[in-house]
């Protein structure tokens, strides 16, 4: 039975110190490598007979505004389906250079989802074979996810708070 | 059915009928029994672009069965369709889309926004990155449905609304064409 604690030793066995910030939130287990190293760790993760994470979930991306350096992320979100376990692999990226190797070589379905974090974050994979906007128009000439477009704009007062459960 | 104040209610059928031996004979004038004969086979095209369809669809089925005043034949081309129920809401990257539908149907057409999108973007109209805020920025559009969605009944009625608005009058077309009128530049047509 693989659990989230196996997994981890043999990734700490693996890539040592590269392989940082483990936790658990909701018992999946997270962690983070450097972004030169995500198709190293993806490919373990795949080709290892043990842990067997062949099934690609998603691929989505999060804006930190205020993390200098370390803008953006890259969430990779795997799924072992003979053992029925997850795991979640974070690399983090310079919003002024956000390249990251693409992972279509290992995962077909990688393709529309890194069409879509570039859509809307705009996360540049490189040796994506087609990477242009998905969902958005092509004319748009910005990442609508990005935090500096608010979800809302603030000075609204037009709604009443309460109505939303906001106090 | 009273749809507007102004418009008067129509004749169901249009003329009257002469008795004469053996039978009778049916006067009206050409128009209104062309009227009358295109607002009972409204074609809608099958076009849905999020929840309102489903609401479409109920009115389409069983229990609300839109069959019962002419809207059956709902077509999968835009070459076969009178009607187009903008169900749902329309995005930048689709408003090209919906032009080419609309373009490639054939006159005379008429064209319902169904739900708060089509009608002005409804629930996405603040702080979008994509929304259309209103079908009408890209087609003119005939009726409008107020509702997010609006059940079955509503495209029901508005469905019977644009009956009677075809019953009532001209075409678009006709209007444009019955001189003298004057022109979107001023001048007046020949």
């Amino acid at each position: 039975m693989l659990t989230n604690e196996i997994v981890k030793q043999k990734l700490v066995e693996k890539f040592a110190e590269q392989v940082t910030n483990f936790g658990e939130p909701y018992g999946m287990l997270t962690f983070e490598a450097p972004k030169e190293m995500n198709l190293k760790v993806l490919n373990f993760l795949y080709d290892d007979e043990r842990l067997k994470f062949r099934f690609l979930t998603d691929i989505c991306a999060v804006h930190y505004p205020d993390q200098k350096g370390r803008e953006l992320a890259v969430v990779y979100h795997l799924h072992n389906m003979q053992d029925n376990i997850r795991v979640r692999f974070k690399v983090f990226t310079d919003i002024e250079k956000p390249d990251v190797y693409t992972a279509t070589g290992l995962f077909s379905a990688a393709n529309w989802m890194e069409r879509e974090t570039y859509d809307f974050y705009g996360v540049k994979f490189t040796g994506h074979p087609n990477m242009k906007r998905i969902l958005n128009v092509e004319e748009m000439n910005y990442f609508p996810l990005r935090k500096e477009y608010p979800l809302e704009d603030q000075a609204r007062i037009d709604k009443d708070d309460e109505m939303f459960g906001r106090e | 059915m009273e749809v507007k104040p102004g418009i008067q209610e129509v004749d169901p059928f249009p003329g009257t009928v002469h008795q004469t031996p053996g039978g009778g004979i049916l006067l009206g004038k050409m128009d209104q029994v062309i009227n009358w004969a295109r607002s009972n086979s409204l074609w809608p095209l099958v076009f849905g672009t999020s929840c309102c369809a489903i609401e479409m669809m109920s009115a389409a089925s069983a229990k609300y069965d839109w069959s019962r005043f002419g809207f059956e034949v709902a077509r999968a081309t835009p070459r076969q369709a009178d009607v187009i129920i903008i169900a749902g809401t329309i995005v930048n990257k689709m408003a090209p889309v919906l032009k080419r539908l609309y373009d490639q149907m054939a006159d005379p057409k008429y064209v319902v926004a169904m739900g708060a999108c089509a009608t002005s973007g409804g629930p996405f109209f603040y702080n979008t990155y994509s929304v259309v805020k209103g079908a009408d920025h890209v087609i003119p559009v005939d009726v409008y449905i107020a509702g997010c969605p609006p059940r079955p009944e509503a495209l029901i009625h508005a469905l019977i609304t644009l009956q009677e608005k075809i019953k009532s009058g001209m075409t678009r077309e006709q209007i444009r064409m019955s001189a003298p009128a004057i022109q979107p530049d001023g001048q007046k047509r020949e």
